[in-house]
């Protein structure tokens, strides 16, 4: 009975305190914003495939102001092309120190519909010139590749227009 | 509606045909570099000549304002310290344009070099020529020279931005330490993840 008692008083403690459950929420938030987290010498299957769909890898982090402003034409690109083969990835490189505390509260924010992967960026050197052997790592960055086709672009879309007409070809 | 569409998209693909049809620049390994003349924090004005005893050079593009050269700041400052006293000085390039990235201004770099008390020159390229030059796309951007200013290594500065203590190859140090005994670096060119240079002229 004593026990109960303490459990009853801890209880209402703990649901009286706001602190303490805005941050059991913030907790329950962030686990499911976790992004899926690959290893770098997982990477080379997210870059080729023998299926029918197209797939846009885009190379980007919080940090990374100008990526960050390019998101929105590759979610409009995920809603444009829902009914299409078309894969959009979002390669985050963020920091793996900074997974919890900075991309997985963007990303609760945001409620990004592409999917975005968490590849952090340590042992760059072995992964960049998989992607392509002319990138010295700069983001942002895109990978677009179907089976028969591959681009690698160095460039920061300032619109779902411009983003579209690298799109293109891929949809013939 | 499709023709306005398609005549839209004709000065868009000219405009990138033109962006990537633009010459491949930038010094590569083995490559002798031109010497410049950029406007230092300290007010003065600096060329790799004005280090009569150099035996080589740690030319690092960086900036004020990306994360990722943040996070090397002190290694950067580190690697002054180690090296310069044995003629291998730090020689930092701003190559961000203020116009674009306002974080990045001469003001603002002084600021930084006095609170961080760079040891090092830090040079602005508010013009990006001498970045163009090299061919320095990010931030940070490493290339070691040697005493004739021919270049022996490009790349990063080690394998770990995000955490100084789990580095296991320190690419900068091993470089100059090969330079020291006289021999080439290996590896002499090394990839890693950085802020893209926002220089003069790119959109913004």
């Amino acid at each position: 009975m004593y026990a109960f008692k303490i459990m009853v008083f801890v209880g209402i403690w703990f649901f009286s305190n706001p602190t303490e459950s805005k941050n059991i929420r913030n907790i329950l938030f962030l686990k499911d914003s976790m992004p899926k987290v690959l290893l770098y010498t997982q990477l080379e299957s997210f870059l080729t495939t023998q299926s029918d769909s197209v797939y846009v890898v885009n190379f980007w982090a919080t940090w990374c102001a100008p990526c960050v402003a390019e998101l929105p034409y590759f979610e409009e690109l995920t809603k444009t092309y829902s009914d299409k083969k078309v894969k959009v990835i979002l390669m985050s490189l963020d920091f793996k120190s900074e997974v919890k505390t900075r991309l997985a509260p963007f990303l609760k924010k945001k409620k990004l519909k592409s999917e975005v992967i968490f590849l952090g960026e340590a042992h760059s050197n072995s992964w960049i010139p998989k992607v392509d052997d002319s990138w010295s790592g700069d983001i942002p960055a895109t990978l677009f590749f179907s089976r028969t086709k591959r681009v690698f672009v160095k460039h920061r879309f300032k619109s779902f227009e411009e983003l579209k007409v690298f799109f293109a070809p891929f949809l013939k | 509606m499709k023709k306005i569409l398609s005549l839209l998209l004709v000065p868009i693909c000219m405009a990138m045909v033109m962006a990537f049809a633009m010459p491949d620049s930038g010094y590569e390994v083995g490559d002798k570099i031109e010497d410049f003349n950029l406007k230092n924090v300290d007010g003065s004005r600096f060329s790799l000549s004005s280090i009569k005893e150099a035996q080589g050079f740690i030319v690092v593009f960086t900036c004020n304002t990306c994360p990722y050269a943040r996070k090397y700041e002190q290694r950067i400052i580190n690697l002054h310290h180690m090296y310069a006293s044995q003629g291998y000085p730090v020689v930092a390039i701003n190559p961000n344009y203020a116009g674009i990235v306002p974080g990045d201004s001469l003001e603002e770099m002084k600021k930084r070099a006095t609170a961080k008390k760079y040891p090092f020159p830090y040079l602005s390229n508010e013009d990006g020529l001498v970045c163009y030059k090299f061919g320095a796309t990010k931030t940070p951007h490493v290339y070691i020279l040697d005493k004739n200013r021919i270049v022996k290594y490009i790349g990063a500065i080690d394998d770990n931005a995000d955490d100084a203590n789990a580095v296991s190859e320190k690419y900068v140090e091993k470089a100059i330490e090969s330079l020291k005994k006289g021999k080439n670096p290996d590896p002499n060119l090394t990839k890693a993840v950085g802020c893209d240079v926002k220089r003069k002229g790119m959109d913004p």
